[in-house]
């Protein structure tokens, strides 16, 4: 495979990744959040420091892993007091703040972000064979996570949360471990994506960063990692394929979201679902 | 001492600016329950209509008033094609349709306008340089806080006097018993769209005066703090929408100032909301969210 292969696959890994880590923060347990961008941006900017500091790329990654789900927590804890929509635009802020904050620190290189992160030693088909390795195993956790008692209590909590309690599922304790489990994920990409790019600017974080992983969730149809991985796959892929049109990328984005919400409100689960129902005969 | 007055004249301005804005978000959230986020491409269509007719007609007055209707209908034209088809959906289905909106329509600008944005011909309302009680603030600036003021205090009165105004309250607080006492509720929603859209293109035009200059992505940011201010004003509450439009105008002028060198204006109207969100659930204003 060329350099070039490799490095959409590893791109695409990363997608695979946020997306199905936001999908157990929102499509699992109902936590609408729009501020994923801000945990993956927290664990690219912590292995960076680390790597740069000259710590080995295990110890980076975990550095990632550890302060994204450390402010993944704190936002969970946002979420036990807030509901839906004001949930929703407080991750918004999360996502805002975030850069705004990284913008003016010094220490993690402002505007111009953290450059000469030190290479991870893999060479980039071993960096992009890390990502697939680390892809594969979120997909299977998001799987085993679904299939599990605690998958069930996850979309209890989703579904309404008052019946969810009053049958003795811990509802604060679930959203707070969704959030976890979602931000440390979202945490490890952001480490990998630092080795992977060898260099972090704030604007790779930004608020529209966290819309398109929420489009992938959507599209994908929420609460379905296959779907959602799907989502993920095909819109890394879209923008390559389109790369002549490149000017117009946004514009048909923000098309192809308005009219995929507006004509199968369902995502691509849902349309599974409606095909199969189909071929039944119903 | 004129210093603080001179940040908290701003403050005022960019509030009463806020202001136009929330309302019809807060509207349509409190019929809807929707979260308008392409409110902001409206604001942006407001703005980008004033500079280009003012500059094709030369005449300013005539820019304001397309950029109010222009904003209206395509304000309408929203609901009527996006919004009303995803009403049985769960919300945030219409939330990313609207998002997804926001994006296309400002790329739109940018292709057709250019990346650089525009400039009006002939505007010389914001250097008209005026002295009151001291302070030195520009023609452009009053007009924004007496035509903020105007536009909210007629839609006190049209929703407290007329017929059709209670309607549209009654249709907010309880749609079914609304409906039941002969209000039509579409016909509110399409009143909802029209006006609050026509105050958010007004919001547009008048920024466009006050900068002389519009470029694509000058409602993205704005849309965001407009969410941030009516979810500070408890979600629908339009008294607690303009006091949380005022009061994040303050807080920004100020938190510029005084914590500019560890985050960037958007950043503090956000930790604003976080901090005030964490201390009061419901918003500034609100009751106790259902």
């Amino acid at each position: 495979m060329s350099a070039y292969g490799y490095s959409v696959m590893a791109v695409m890994g990363l997608n695979v990744m946020l997306a199905v880590s936001l999908n157990m923060i929102t499509g699992l347990c109902g936590q609408f959040s729009l501020g994923h961008a801000a945990f993956y941006g927290a664990g690219a900017y912590a292995a960076a420091s680390f790597a740069t500091a000259g710590a080995a790329l295990p110890l980076s990654l975990v550095a990632g892993i550890v302060v994204s789900s450390l402010l993944g927590i704190v936002v969970g804890f946002a979420s036990l007091r807030l509901r839906h929509d004001f949930l929703a635009v407080t991750t918004i802020g999360v996502s805002f703040l975030f850069v705004g904050f990284v913008r003016k620190q010094l220490w993690l290189g402002g505007e111009m972000g953290l450059g000469k992160i030190p290479p991870s030693g893999l060479g980039s088909q071993g960096n992009a064979l890390l990502i697939l390795a680390c892809t594969l195993a979120t997909v299977a956790f998001s799987l085993y996570v679904h299939r599990s008692w605690m998958g069930f209590g996850f979309r209890a909590v989703g579904d309404d949360e008052e019946t969810a309690r009053s049958i003795g599922i811990p509802v604060s304790l679930y959203k707070l471990v969704a959030f976890t489990l979602g931000t440390a994920i979202a945490g490890l990409a952001g480490g990998l994506y630092a080795y992977f790019t060898q260099f972090v600017v704030p604007d790779s974080f930004g608020f529209i960063v966290s819309v398109v992983l929420m489009a992938m969730v959507v599209i994908g149809g929420t609460g379905s990692t296959l779907g959602v991985a799907a989502a993920a796959i095909i819109l890394t892929l879209l923008p390559e394929v389109f790369r002549f049109m490149n000017e117009y990328r946004l514009l048909i984005f923000g098309g192809l979201l308005v009219l995929v919400m507006r004509f199968a409100p369902g995502g691509l689960a849902g349309l599974g679902r409606g095909g199969l129902a189909i071929l039944r005969g119903r | 001492m004129l210093y603080f007055l001179d940040l908290a004249w701003n403050g005022l301005v960019f509030g009463a600016m806020y202001a136009l804005m929330a309302v019809g978000l807060t509207l349509v959230y409190g019929l809807l329950r929707i979260l308008h986020i392409a409110h902001a491409a409206v604001y942006a269509l407001g703005a980008y209509m004033a500079v280009v007719v003012a500059n094709g007609s030369g005449n300013i007055a005539l820019g304001i008033v397309a950029a109010a209707a222009a904003a209206s209908l395509v304000g309408v034209a929203i609901y009527r094609l996006l919004y009303q088809p995803l009403l049985d959906h769960p919300p945030y289905v219409a939330m990313i349709a609207s998002i997804g909106l926001l994006v296309f329509m400002e790329d739109g600008f940018r292709i057709t306008f250019g990346e650089q944005g525009l400039t009006f011909l002939r505007n010389p309302y914001p250097t008209q340089v005026h002295e009151l009680a001291g302070l030195s603030v520009n023609t452009v600036q009053i007009v924004i806080i007496v035509m903020a003021t105007v536009c909210l205090i007629g839609l006190a009165l049209f929703t407290t006097r007329t017929r059709i105004g209670i309607g549209w309250r009654a249709t907010v607080s309880d749609p079914v018993m609304a409906t039941s006492f002969g209000v039509s509720a579409i016909k509110v929603r399409y009143l909802n769209f029209a006006i609050g859209s026509a105050l958010a293109g007004l919001a547009g035009a008048f920024i466009a005066l006050l900068n002389n200059f519009v470029e694509p992505t000058m409602g993205f940011v704005v849309s965001y703090k407009a969410l941030a201010v009516i979810v500070l004003g408890g979600l629908g509450n339009l008294l607690g929408t303009l006091i949380a439009s005022v009061a994040l105008g303050l807080a920004e002028s100020y938190g510029t100032i005084f914590v500019g060198g560890l985050l960037d204006r958007d950043a503090i109207a956000f930790l604003f909301l976080i901090v005030v969100l964490i201390i009061r659930p419901q918003g500034l204003a609100g009751i106790k969210a259902v």
